[in-house]
């Protein structure tokens, strides 16, 4: 039972952080609940799917196709954080606005919302089929009872969806001037880390081998399988000893974000100015 | 950002003959949840591959923490695992669906 737990537990939590920032940041928006709603569920079934079918998709690709799975879905979780980001730059200052002045309609329904449903989705089907692969192949052991895999699961599930919710509550313990700002920042180094885990699964898959030596080791400080190290990971994309393509990538995404965000927030700007009659 | 991702998949996309290249893998298999050998050498500072058979009939993931890998092998099939060029030292693996006995170390020398 122990097993399961903590095998569930580890993996749930780190969709459970993703899910926590994501309705976070997605604060004051009508419908939220349904979109992240569709987002789990569609990553769950994917994660069985995926789980179905690890064989098949492990022989694409001369043996590399879990890595080029795994690197694509990052990919596109990437880009849509990134979406996400831009819009709110131009945006998001005048949702602030509205949800403090009580009684405003809130008009965010244009949200692109899909994008952070899709960024869950992705989150759960990537944690989920490895859990549906351990618990299958518990399952299908015989060692252990399915009374306790079941309680073990459910009791990593339920700390899991607490981490979730702490995470949740302390963004929401944020004024709401200012929590679109800290939401936007935390997403940045989400994406920045999921991209540097994209280009690790690259190079795990044969591709793109440059730049493969660790450049610096702080597992001495903080060990990235701890759970503060996983949590970190998930969070800021914490690695306890990088390579020079990863660090490389991180910054480079960072970079990348912080750039079309103000590009977006001056492009915004420059035509409200042009649009205000003489 | 998409910028830095397109460019990393052209570049991947238009390497596809760097990809098939260096020292022979080395065989590593799973049996009864347990690994074959359970030590293994490789050059220190060297790209190394290890080819993993997996014998059982249920999935296993080769996951270390030491290594910066984590990949699933599905039950009775095989895969590479790429090992990133290493400083002298110990690194331990194991099979995260059966700690208790999936156990290994690369030794770096």
């Amino acid at each position: 039972m122990l097993a399961s737990l903590l095998i569930v537990f580890r993996e749930v939590i780190e969709a459970g952080l993703i899910v926590g920032i994501v309705l976070a940041a997605s604060r004051g928006v009508p419908r939220r609940g349904l979109w992240v709603g569709l987002g789990v569920a569609a990553g769950l079934l994917g994660a069985c799917i995926v789980a179905a079918f690890a064989g098949e998709i492990a022989s694409l690709f001369q043996g590399s196709g879990q890595e080029f799975f795994d690197a694509s879905i990052l990919i596109v979780a990437v880009v849509m954080l990134t979406w996400h980001n831009v819009w709110m730059a131009g945006h998001g200052r005048a949702m602030a606005h509205e949800m403090k002045s009580v009684g405003s309609a809130v008009r965010a329904g244009e949200r692109p919302l899909t994008a952070l449903a899709i960024v869950v989705g992705i989150a759960v089907l990537r944690e989920g089929s490895e859990v549906v692969l351990f618990l299958y192949g518990i399952a299908s052991q015989g060692g252990t009872t399915a009374l306790s895999m079941i309680s073990g699961g459910a009791f990593g599930l339920a700390a899991g969806a607490a981490i979730s919710a702490f995470i949740y509550f302390g963004l929401l313990a944020i004024p709401p001037g200012r929590l679109f700002s800290v939401t936007s920042g935390l997403i940045t180094l989400l994406a920045a880390g999921m991209a540097a885990q994209a280009i690790l699964f690259i190079q795990q898959g044969g591709y793109f081998e440059y730049f493969t030596n660790t450049v610096w080791d702080t597992s001495w400080l903080l060990k990235q399988d701890s759970i503060a190290g996983r949590l970190l990971h998930t969070l800021v994309g914490y690695n306890d000893a990088p390579n020079g393509a990863q660090i490389f990538v991180y910054s480079a995404t960072i970079v990348a974000i912080l750039g079309l965000m103000r590009w977006e927030r001056a492009r915004r700007s420059q035509i409200k100015t042009s649009a205000r009659p003489a | 950002m998409k910028l830095p991702c397109v460019a990393i998949f052209a570049l991947a996309l238009a390497m596809p003959a760097l990809a098939d290249g260096p020292a022979a893998p080395i065989a590593l298999s799973l049996k009864d949840h347990r690994f074959t050998p359970s030590e293994i050498h490789v050059k220190a500072n060297t790209m190394a591959v290890i080819l993993l058979s997996n014998q059982d009939a249920t999935a296993e993931e080769f996951d270390s923490n030491a290594l910066k890998v984590e990949k699933v092998i599905a039950g009775n099939t095989q895969g590479y695992v790429r090992i990133r060029p290493l400083a002298p030292g110990r690194y331990p693996f194991m099979g995260e669906y059966h700690s208790d006995t999936a156990q290994g170390v690369v030794i770096s020398e």
